[in-house]
């Protein structure tokens, strides 16, 4: 029983995690007004882009250095995300475009760039490998604590509990706990610090952010590249970490619509996301669970978080408290001549 | 787009100095073009200069990846979309279902109503359709089986797109993240269908499952009979956008709501309506997609052209006889680069990259038509340029 909530609480967490990544960019994104539909697209860059590096690497080399094999990686996903975010900034806040369908272009440039090069990677450098498997880097991206395997077969009833806890929440690879920690970092900035406060101001009030001397156009550029590479790193999260290194195309599913279905479900704080990813995670998955469940429960309970998200909002809507609304400004260009 | 980025990264990086001498004066500043400013020519001309540039840069990518020379990708595109008669129906039969999902988002466009949720729209009608052939197939005559068919699908497609509709109307719930959520209620609706209508596990209901209602073939063309109700669409929704008076009512209120509600207009009204053509026509689309077409479903059916389809109502900048050349282009991508794909062995995705970095030039010339860069003349930068050259 308690290895099956472990077991349970361990899968809700690893299908979590690319969504919490997600979440906390968007939000952050969010924040400064731009409503990001490209996030999906942003999140299959980051994880090619890791891909693509991790494979020349693991190409080029007979043994792994772990060092490298984690930064390699991570370095091509923060590039390929960086890009993917500055083509979104430049278009709609230096040229000023209507946000939502940049964002949808860049949501179709992001998946067909994964998805091609995904599949014709192989191809394209003529090398002799039948698949993309890149085993032996994920398997450092997989390092976990090892508290559980030193309490295994332990008799006394603490050390038991003590291992059920080791297994249950200290036995993730690093990406992982590094999406907390964003998330936490990302909750604190917005809401303790100034930068944060100027960001919120940007983000509900730009001619009054410009006026108080806030320099609205770098925040804006600054606020969603940061979000683009931290959902870039949930794409990085699925292949390295969730898929063992293997890449298949379209594997990552609808993830990054329901990364911002998550916004809104936290109502734009990313300290509600953590428990609110881990939630749609644990949605994703339940009907492993279920006894005895027919085939059609599933599309039911995977339509939930959405069902779900679409209650929040109305909720949110019709409470009109302050501060769980979008930010006021959400999906407007900004363009100082037209106050 | 890497020659405009540069000259902006320019612009930028003359910045921190001049910031120092001139107090935060950028070299040059943005003005909004007047209306007199803005001409028919002049924007189509900086449209198809954008759509030029970007087909060039698509050419060289494809260069790069294939190997093969420019001319001869160009011929193998063309014939991909046009190449013989099959290809040509295809492709106008593709023209023809994008064609109708644009015009379903335009309506609501025009108003400024954010409606991400055409796919699930279609979606839910061809959910609909698919169900009516299933369940009412072979037990009622073809006529009133097609009758249930039409009702159903438009049903089905404006129940999906009025829910939004009443929230913003009545409590100004955010629509593009609303109409976006329920796609994918839609996609996992139809999963369930899936699963109930056949047993085996398999992921479509086939045309052997769906055999009644399937659209008559004219002339011995399986899809002039869709092709003909989209044409017939497009110029009745020109009509009403242009001539009629709940076109007028969309315009004032995508303008501005304020304008709207002080010339006596029931802005809440006209947004249930709007949508409610809008979910009607998305009807219409599902129920060619499924009747018409495929007479097979599965939850990829409408395969993303509800995302396309808002991209080409706003590159015709709503006008639904330029969507008919903007969806053209989109499709002639589309088949040219499957065409390219297929010849060399390449993933098809290629075509969304291609697609992508096309609707990056068309949405960042919008800039040019609407602004104008003006150099700074005070700016010191151009002083002393000005200065030197006049001595």
């Amino acid at each position: 029983m308690f290895d099956l909530i472990s077991q349970f609480i361990q899968r809700a967490i690893l299908q979590g995690t690319p969504l919490l990544f997600g979440s906390t960019g968007e939000i952050i994104t969010e924040k400064s007004g731009n409503l990001n539909l490209g996030i999906p697209g942003i999140m299959y860059m980051g994880g090619i882009s890791g891909v693509i590096g991790g494979f020349f690497y693991q190409q080029s080399v007979r043994i792994v250095n772990p060092v490298l094999a984690i930064l390699i990686p991570l370095v091509c996903a923060l590039a390929g995300s960086l890009l993917a975010s500055l083509i979104y900034c430049f278009l709609t806040i230096t040229l000023k475009a209507n946000q939502n369908v940049t964002g949808l272009a860049l949501t179709t440039f992001g998946v067909g760039f994964g998805n091609f090069f995904g599949g014709s990677l192989i191809k394209l450098v003529d090398s002799d490998v039948p698949s993309i498997a890149l085993t032996k880097i994920a398997k450092v991206y997989k390092t976990t604590l090892p508290f559980a395997q030193w309490l295994e077969d332990s008799d006394s009833l603490p050390l038991q509990i003590l291992e059920w806890f080791c297994k249950t929440f200290l036995s993730y690879g690093f990406m992982v706990y590094l999406a907390v920690v964003v998330a936490l970092i990302a909750a604190v900035l917005l809401k303790k610090t100034r930068m944060g406060l100027h960001l919120r101001a940007v983000g509900e009030n730009p001619a009054t952010a410009d006026a108080a001397g806030i320099n609205v156009t770098k925040y804006k550029y600054f606020a969603t590249c940061i979000g683009g590479m931290i959902a870039g790193l949930g794409g990085l999260y699925y292949v390295m970490d969730y898929t063992n290194g293997v890449w298949s195309n379209n594997g990552f599913g609808d993830r990054g619509w329901l990364a911002i279905a998550l916004v809104i479900f936290a109502t734009w704080k990313p300290n509600f996301a953590i428990l609110g990813s881990y939630l749609f995670g644990a949605l994703y998955i339940l009907f492993n669970y279920i006894e005895g469940a027919s085939m059609e429960i599933i599309p039911v309970l995977k339509m939930l978080p959405y069902l779900v998200t679409i209650l929040v909002l109305i909720f949110v809507s019709m409470r009109k408290k302050r501060e769980n609304q979008p930010p006021a400004s959400l999906g407007l260009s900004y363009f100082r001549e037209e106050r | 787009m890497k020659k405009e980025k540069k000259s902006v990264k320019t612009a930028e990086n003359t910045l921190p100095s001049a910031v120092k001498k001139t107090e935060r004066e950028l070299p040059f500043y943005v003005v909004k073009r007047g209306d007199a400013e803005q001409t028919f020519g002049r924007a189509a001309l900086i449209r198809a200069s954008a759509i030029v540039i970007a087909l060039l840069l698509c050419g060289i990518a494809t260069i790069f990846v294939t190997g093969d020379n420019p001319i001869s990708i160009y011929a193998t595109m063309f014939k991909g979309a046009f190449g013989d008669a099959h290809n040509l129906w295809k492709t106008l039969q593709d023209l023809a279902i994008l064609l109708c999902v644009s015009l379903a988002v335009t309506p609501a466009f025009k108003m400024r109503f954010w409606n991400t949720g055409a796919e699930g729209q279609v979606l839910i009608s061809a959910l609909a359709t698919a169900m009516c052939m299933f369940y009412f197939g072979g037990a009622v005559p073809t006529p009133v089986l097609m009758l249930i068919m039409v009702a159903g699908s438009v049903l089905a497609g404006v129940i999906w797109a009025v829910i939004p509709a009443i929230f913003k109307a009545f409590w100004g719930t955010n629509e593009t993240l609303f109409t976006l959520m329920m796609n994918y209620v839609a996609i996992q609706l139809v999963e369930v269908f899936l699963k109930v209508a056949d047993k085996s596990g398999s992921n479509t209901v086939g045309p052997s499952l769906l055999k009644h209602g399937w659209f008559p073939e004219l002339f011995g063309q399986k899809y002039l009979l869709n092709i003909l109700i989209v044409a017939v669409l497009t110029v009745l929704v020109y009509i009403y956008l242009k001539y009629s008076k709940h076109g007028y009512e969309i315009s004032v209120v995508g303008e501005s709501e304020n304008t709207a509600r002080y010339i006596g207009v029931n802005v809440k009204k006209v947004i249930i309506r709007t949508m409610v053509v809008s979910g009607a026509l998305c009807g219409v689309a599902g129920l060619l997609l499924v009747a018409g077409t495929s007479h097979s479903i599965d939850s990829n059916l409408v395969g993303g052209r509800g995302f396309t389809a808002i991209m080409v109502s706003w590159l015709a900048k709503f006008n639904p006889l330029m969507m008919v050349l903007t969806t053209l282009l989109l499709v002639f991508l589309n088949r040219g680069s499957a065409e390219v794909t297929t010849k060399f062995g390449l993933n098809t995705a290629y075509s969304e990259i291609l697609t992508g970095v096309i609707l990056f030039f068309i949405i960042g010339c919008e800039f040019f038509i609407q602004y104008k860069i003006v150099a700074n003349r005070s700016h010191k930068l151009f002083k002393k340029k000005g200065g030197s050259e006049n001595v």
